[in-house]
């Protein structure tokens, strides 16, 4: 018993220190104030008004949607692909192929940055949607491969081998019976990927132009100028989009395990 | 015979590792085929390469005359039943068994008649709505089988299709499939390496051993007239002892054993007389008895042990020269150890087996 108090302990403790940040910056969200501290003289919506009517923000966060749109769609469809060569069997440098997809999570934003900007400029794709979303996509892509590998791990060879002897020619299998096995882990992966995008600063700065402001980056440079109490109502707008989007993604997953479980034998 | 599926010299490498070698098989339509061997012969990969999962290192199968090495799965047209059962998991038992007949552009109507037919055959018609998840073992079985036969197709493969479940089930389930074989006409490869199961489902059982067939023939042959060493320990239980064969007369050959006793026993070709050779006698064949009867064969013994096992009696029995082991009727009388007895059977009873 006493160990099941300490250890409950320690995850309230954890998630405290996880949320901690949080609870610090969201009540800001609703000052009256003009600048980001506390105390709290009274409190006001006027800077979730200034977040949709002020150019700026409102620009920001339909910049954000459109990229963020752009890039999950194109790492989904990208990541899945990926993970699907990597599954072949005969791919005989799958480890350190795997390694190499995963690489984007591991090198310093900073690094990518630079090199992103330098190739885009070649392509004439600096200052442009489609740059901005390539550029989100090489870092969103591991989090759908790793998503979707581990779906893809899941799913029982012999299936898709009994789809074949049933009459299924390999497109047929893929489209009846892998993806559909494997939709838990794309949706996840498409989740991941955009919110990456949401959230990527360092990578927008290298390669956007002032038409491409994304809501992070606009956060980051207003926090520079002013730093104003929308920083805070920008916040609490993101975390209620990830919990919203949280909440989907987590429903429309267990509903889909609960179709896709492989049957006990 | 009329040869429907032909394996012409088959073998299979994986990497350096011979897993089938040279091998020849001929299964005519409408047989059931059982490949009995321990684990490892290479079953399941000859079946693998009859459903076009595998490729062949080397040699040719036939279809109804027609090479398939380079058919692929989709276009042979055979069922397979897996281990696993391998249904699928996102679709409903009715899916599941619709699936190979929409692959085949059947109409709806159709589609649905033909379903609901096979789920009658294999008694799930109440379970059609349910995904596998929410079946049992026995039932996600039938449901396997079921799709696998719905679309009539030319071959039925099948996988240690039984191994899952419990013995009761399994014993129905053999019945059940082998009753589907005879009113169907279906040509059925099955694998396994449960004895039982083959002789009681199988037309003819091939025995594997290291990715070769040491025997194929009836249920009746494997088991009373086994070519080798392996096939007689594999199938049954069995008494072994060496002997040397002294003279051969038409189907009967005189066998001294090491302490001097003559046996006379039932032979095949390919054993000369001078040879050393093994003499396999099923311990369900042997009578004891404590004077010495009138039959072709007596052994002189002492009974060591005798454990009463339910529907028999058995009996271990030594003499200088080898042991072995007696399986009585339950009728029998018990024998306490030390029990000076005959063991009696006829030359029809005991094989020779060259070495
Ligand atoms: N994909 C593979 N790669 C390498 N070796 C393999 C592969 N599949 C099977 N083998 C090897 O081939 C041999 C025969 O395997 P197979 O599965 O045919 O045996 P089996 O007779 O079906 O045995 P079991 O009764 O255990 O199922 C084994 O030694 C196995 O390790
Ligand atoms: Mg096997």
């Amino acid at each position: 018993m006493p160990m099941k108090i300490a250890k409950l302990t320690f995850a309230l403790l954890t998630i405290l220190f996880l949320v901690a940040p949080l609870i610090a910056i969201l009540p800001l969200a609703f000052t009256s104030s003009v600048i980001l501290t506390y105390p709290i003289p009274s409190w006001s919506l006027r800077w979730f008004e200034e977040l949709f009517f002020a150019d700026a923000w409102r620009r920001a966060i339909i910049n954000s949607l459109i990229i963020g749109t752009g890039t999950t769609l194109l790492a989904t469809v990208l990541g899945t692909a990926a993970s699907l060569g990597l599954r072949n069997r005969l791919f005989f440098f799958r480890g350190s192929m795997r390694t190499l997809f995963l690489l984007p999570m591991v090198v310093p934003a900073v690094v990518l940055g630079v090199g992103m900007q330098v190739l885009l400029a070649r392509f004439g794709l600096i200052n442009s949607y489609a740059g901005v979303i390539i550029a989100h996509t090489v870092v969103a892509i591991p989090f759908v491969v790793v998503s979707v590998t581990g779906a893809l791990a899941g799913i029982d060879e012999r299936v898709e081998l009994a789809a074949q002897s049933l009459g299924a020619a390999p497109v047929t299998v893929f489209r009846r019976v892998t993806l559909p096995l494997a939709m838990p882990g794309v949706l996840s992966g498409a989740v991941l990927a955009f919110a990456t995008s949401l959230d990527e600063v360092v990578l927008t700065l290298f390669v956007a132009g002032p038409n491409q402001r994304t809501l992070a980056r606009q956060m980051f440079s207003s926090i520079r100028e002013n730093i104003s109490p929308a920083i805070a109502a920008a916040a609490f707008l993101f975390i209620a989009a990830t919990i919203l989007i949280g909440l989907v993604v987590v429903l429309s997953r267990s509903m889909l395990e609960r179709r896709t479980r492989p049957a006990a034998s | 015979m009329a040869e429907f599926i032909k394996f012409d010299r088959i073998t299979k490498f994986y990497g350096p590792l011979c897993v089938v070698e040279n091998l020849d098989l001929s299964i005519a339509k409408g047989e059931f085929v059982s490949l009995l061997g321990p684990s490892g012969s290479g079953k399941t990969t000859l079946l693998m390469m009859l459903a076009g999962f595998e490729q062949a290192t080397s040699g040719k199968i036939l279809l109804d005359g027609a090479a398939i090495n380079d058919v692929p799965t989709h276009k042979r047209d055979m069922g397979v039943v897996f281990q696993s059962y391998a249904l699928f998991p996102h679709m409903t038992v009715g899916e599941n068994i619709a699936f190979p007949l929409q692959m085949r552009g059947i109409d709806k109507a159709e589609t649905a008649a033909r379903v609901k037919q096979a789920l009658d055959m294999v008694q799930l018609s109440t379970l059609a709505d349910r995904r596998p998840s929410q079946l049992s073992g026995g039932q996600q079985q039938r449901v396997a089988l079921a799709r696998a036969l719905v679309f009539e197709p030319r071959v039925v493969l099948m996988d240690e299709p039984l191994g899952a479940l419990d013995k009761q089930l399994r014993e129905q389930m053999q019945l059940d499939i082998r009753e589907l074989h005879r009113r169907l006409g279906l040509t059925i490869v099955f694998v396994t390496h449960d004895q039982s199961e083959a002789l009681t489902m199988s037309d003819r059982v091939a025995v594997f051993n290291k990715g070769k067939i040491e025997q194929i023939g009836t249920p009746r042959q494997v088991y009373d007239e086994p070519a080798t060493r392996f096939v007689a320990e594999f199938i049954g239980e069995t008494n072994l002892v060496e002997g040397v064969v002294e003279a051969i007369e038409g189907r009967e050959a005189t066998v001294r054993l090491p302490n001097g006793a003559q046996i006379v026993s039932a032979v095949s070709d390919g054993v000369a007389a001078g040879q050393g050779v093994y003499l396999s006698i099923r311990p369900e064949r042997i009578d004891l008895a404590e004077a010495r009867g009138a039959a072709r064969n007596v052994l002189e013994t002492e009974v060591t042990d005798s454990v009463y096992q339910g529907d028999h009696l058995r009996v271990q029995l030594q003499n200088e020269a080898y042991p072995l082991i007696a399986k009585l009727g339950r009728r029998s009388r018990e024998f306490a150890p030390g029990t000076k007895v005959f063991a009696a059977f006829s030359a029809g009873d005991c094989r020779v087996i060259a070495p």
